[in-house]
């Protein structure tokens, strides 16, 4: 792709790959992630941001922001991934280039924690309210333990593995080989 | 697009925002929802007034926040489905669609042609229904109840049909991996194809009330005007964009299932106002009924809808991540999905139009409109909470 | 009702005249809310509380309010195929002029302060019903960190409708099992909210976790 090895040329951006023909995955560290996502946008036409979240990888201890971006003339998208550590995570904003990142912002800050200083409305309410306990997005929180803990759950409700109950209960012959 | 006026009695605007004192007693602050009938969904306006002229709007949303992606982490890939599916109440089939072809993808399943052709005939029908529902809000938020009446009996007509073909009147689950869950019922698609000439019928009807009812004109032209150079800054898609004359479809551009087969062209309007809107949306109503004819008529008779699968609980998805897009009757919908080689996805992001539409765009929209039109300029919009907050 | 009673024995509601504290507001609103408890209405006797059953059972407003996705369905029973006004139903804009709350679906948090807000401004006799499975016990949603388990242990619910979405048949028959319920007299839940007051707001307060607003809403 000559948009990567252009950019590769100037800032740090690694390991493209090809989900499909019409879209790509890149690598940007977290120093050049903003600088990478507006050059695609200035220079090579992926004006259009179609989301900007965050993955959380426990167990590498990180979290993968994902910028997705559009090329309309190209019908293209270009996905830009910045891996940061998970322990007071500051990031850049990129609400002055598009102002309805300012959103994407404000939900992250509160499902995940993540800090964009700067960025407009970011320490307002979004979809949760008088929420205390850590952000609810995040892996290490056992959303199931926190539901029978604060919403009394009615008895009489069972629960089981479907694969398990599957096996013993539904189909004991042929459980294996559906 | 805000009109200057001169030596008003507004506050001045700075970068598209009002500047004023809230406490000099000039202005008001009121809310607007959620327990409001004009609001669509559930969701709330804090409108900053001045007499009736709305000087500064903030959204506010998350009534309807459930946690559905924290959900899908806990669920296997089958058990997905009946939550995706929850995500937009008016078309969920858009996101069965999405998140099966995202599993599909990943986890490299190819799928029948006749499943992709049945499937392209469920997301048309679904977009139709969806747009059956929004005019009423539309013409409702004008105080036009009846037409509210006819077009809600039709899609609840729409809804028969699926019923029938489904077994799920609002929500389908019809669309997993691999295919459909079920062929047409016998004489199916000719009850499919009555029903179209009865919705076309009461559409030629509602165009004629609506589009050129004095009040409504009066009403909705002007209101809410969207430039072109605001569509890449607010990422507005769909019909709102296609109404300013940005010509972006994305069954044209990037076509999915068998959209590439079909004839159609892309619905594009002069002015994105209120009215230009909704006379888009009404045009791309008798698209989908072409389409779905088109559809009726160009596949296949027989095939296999359904790709047989290993167990369905013991699936291990490769690890990777994809994103899918469709154009749904708001504008792009996608999903994002990212496997890490476990039974469980593990991330799900839903990229819903309405989360830029309802939030950034009406926040900057309503600056100078009238209070007794923000109803309207919201339903103008096609706004889903659900799927702002997910 | 007694396995959650030890929770809000730390919650003091009342001071000690009996009045509420409306401890969530700040001192210069205070004046402005009332701080009276809800209280039990006593039912007249013979046949003009018959009477009066009757005429409310056969004109039940709804309050328009669609909490959740089952409010979807109470379009089409709005519009002419179901046509809920020949049972003498039909929506208000205002908890005022409201005496039927439908619950429709899951309640989320955020939700469940404006659904006690408009319960309480709600003006008795009033019902509450609740549509879907997920005001029984949670639903599709029950492991969800937002929403609620169980509606009626922050409002009292007289009917619930299970399914998902119920058809609006299936509302229509609850909303004729309500119409029973009240002309037997056995629909007055807004007393039972007055007895159970503490109960209640204890339950409420424990998810409600910024409270910001009266104790009781008249």
């Amino acid at each position: 792709m000559t948009e990567f090895n252009e950019l590769s040329r100037q800032f740090q951006v690694s390991d493209l790959v090809e989900q499909r023909a019409d879209l790509h995955f890149i690598t940007a560290s977290k120093e050049h992630a903003v600088a990478v996502v507006s050059a695609l946008k200035e220079r090579y036409g992926y004006t259009h941001l179609v989301f900007f979240t965050v993955v959380d990888h426990l167990e590498k201890n990180e979290f993968h922001l994902t910028y997705m971006l559009h090329n309309y003339e190209k019908h293209h998208d270009m996905g830009v991934v910045v891996k940061i550590a998970r322990e007071n995570v500051q990031m850049e904003s990129i609400h002055h280039l598009w102002p309805a990142a300012a959103t994407y912002q404000q939900e992250m800050r509160e499902m995940y924690g993540v800090e964009f200083p700067g960025s407009p409305g970011l320490y307002e309410n979004f979809a949760l309210e008088g929420w205390e306990d850590i952000p609810p997005m995040r892996r290490d929180f056992d959303t199931k333990e926190y539901s029978d803990k604060t919403y009394y759950p009615r008895p009489g409700r069972e629960s089981h593995d479907p694969r398990e109950y599957m096996k013993e209960n539904l189909y004991p012959s042929e459980a294996e080989t559906w | 697009m805000v009109k200057e006026k001169e030596n008003s009695k507004f506050p001045p605007l700075v970068d598209g925002k009002s500047r004023y004192d809230l406490s000099s007693g000039k202005y008001l602050r009121v809310w607007q929802g959620p327990q409001h009938p004009g609001i669509t969904g559930n969701m709330s306006l804090e409108l900053t007034i001045c007499g009736d002229e709305i000087i500064d709007c903030k959204t506010h949303v998350g009534y309807l926040h459930r946690g559905f992606e924290k959900l899908m982490e806990r669920r296997k890939y089958i058990q997905c489905f009946p939550v995706v599916c929850r995500i937009c109440v008016p078309e969920p089939d858009f996101n069965e669609y999405l998140f099966a072809a995202c599993t599909e993808e990943l986890a490299g399943i190819q799928i029948p042609e006749q499943a992709e052709w049945i499937r392209t005939l469920n997301l048309e029908m679904a977009r139709l229904t969806s747009f059956l529902m929004w005019i009423g809000g539309q013409a409702g938020s004008f105080g036009m109840g009846t037409i509210g009446q006819w077009t809600v009996t039709l899609r609840d007509y729409m809804l028969d049909l699926f019923e029938e073909l489904t077994g799920g009147r609002i929500y389908h689950m019809y669309m997993l991996p691999g295919g459909v869950r079920a062929d047409f019922p016998p004489g199916w698609i000719n009850k499919l194809l009555d029903t179209l000439k009865t919705v076309e019928k009461t559409l030629d009807d509602v165009e004629l009330a609506m589009m050129h009812n004095a009040v409504f004109k009066m009403r909705a032209k002007g209101l809410g005007i969207i430039t072109p150079d605001m569509v890449d800054k607010y990422g507005i898609t769909g019909p709102n964009a296609r109404a300013a004359g940005v010509k972006r479809d994305i069954r044209k551009d990037s076509p999915y299932l068998v959209y590439d087969k079909l004839d159609f062209d892309v619905v594009t309007g002069t002015k994105s106002d209120a009215y230009g809107r909704c006379e888009v949306r009404i045009r791309e109503m008798y698209q989908s009924i072409d389409l779905i004819r088109q559809i009726v008529e160009k596949m296949p008779k027989e095939g296999p809808f359904f790709t047989k699968l290993p167990n369905v609980l013991h699936w291990r998805i490769p690890a990777g991540h994809t994103y899918k897009r469709a154009e749904c009757t708001r504008g792009e919908y996608g999903f994002y999905v990212q496997s890490d080689g476990s039974d469980k996805p593990r991330r799900t992001y839903v990229r819903g139009p309405s989360y830029t539409h309802a939030v950034a765009l009406m926040e900057h929209l309503a600056i100078r409109t009238n209070i007794a039109d923000t109803a309207g300029l919201m339903v103008s919009l096609h706004t889903y909470p659900p799927e702002i907050e997910r | 009702m007694s396995d959650n009673m030890n929770d809000m024995d730390q919650m003091q509601l009342f001071n000690d005249q009996g009045r509420l504290l409306n401890a969530g507001l700040p001192d210069e609103e205070k004046a402005l809310f009332c701080d009276a408890a809800p209280q039990v209405d006593a039912p007249y006797r013979g046949i003009w509380e018959k009477f009066l059953n009757w005429a409310r059972s056969e004109s039940l407003w709804i309050l328009g309010f669609g909490t959740g996705c089952g409010a979807i369905e109470l379009r089409p029973l709005m519009t002419s195929r179901y046509d809920m006004y020949q049972y003498g139903v039909q929506p208000r804009p205002t908890p005022r002029q409201a005496g039927l709350f439908i619950i429709g679906g899951y309640a989320s948090v955020k939700t469940m302060k404006r659904i006690v807000r408009s319960y309480e401004q709600m003006q008795g006799p009033k019902f509450v019903l609740g549509l879907g499975s997920c005001t029984v016990n949670g639903g599709m949603y029950w492991d969800s960190y937002n929403t609620i388990n169980r509606l009626d242990h922050y409002i009292p619910v007289d009917v619930y409708i299970a399914g998902c979405m119920p058809r609006p048949e299936a509302l229509l028959a609850g909303i004729n099992e309500l119409k029973k319920l009240i002309k037997d007299g056995k629909g007055e839940n807004a007393n039972k909210y007055a007895e159970n007051f503490e109960w209640y707001k204890g339950n409420q307060k424990k998810i409600i976790k910024d409270w910001n607003m009266p104790d009781y809403n008249w």
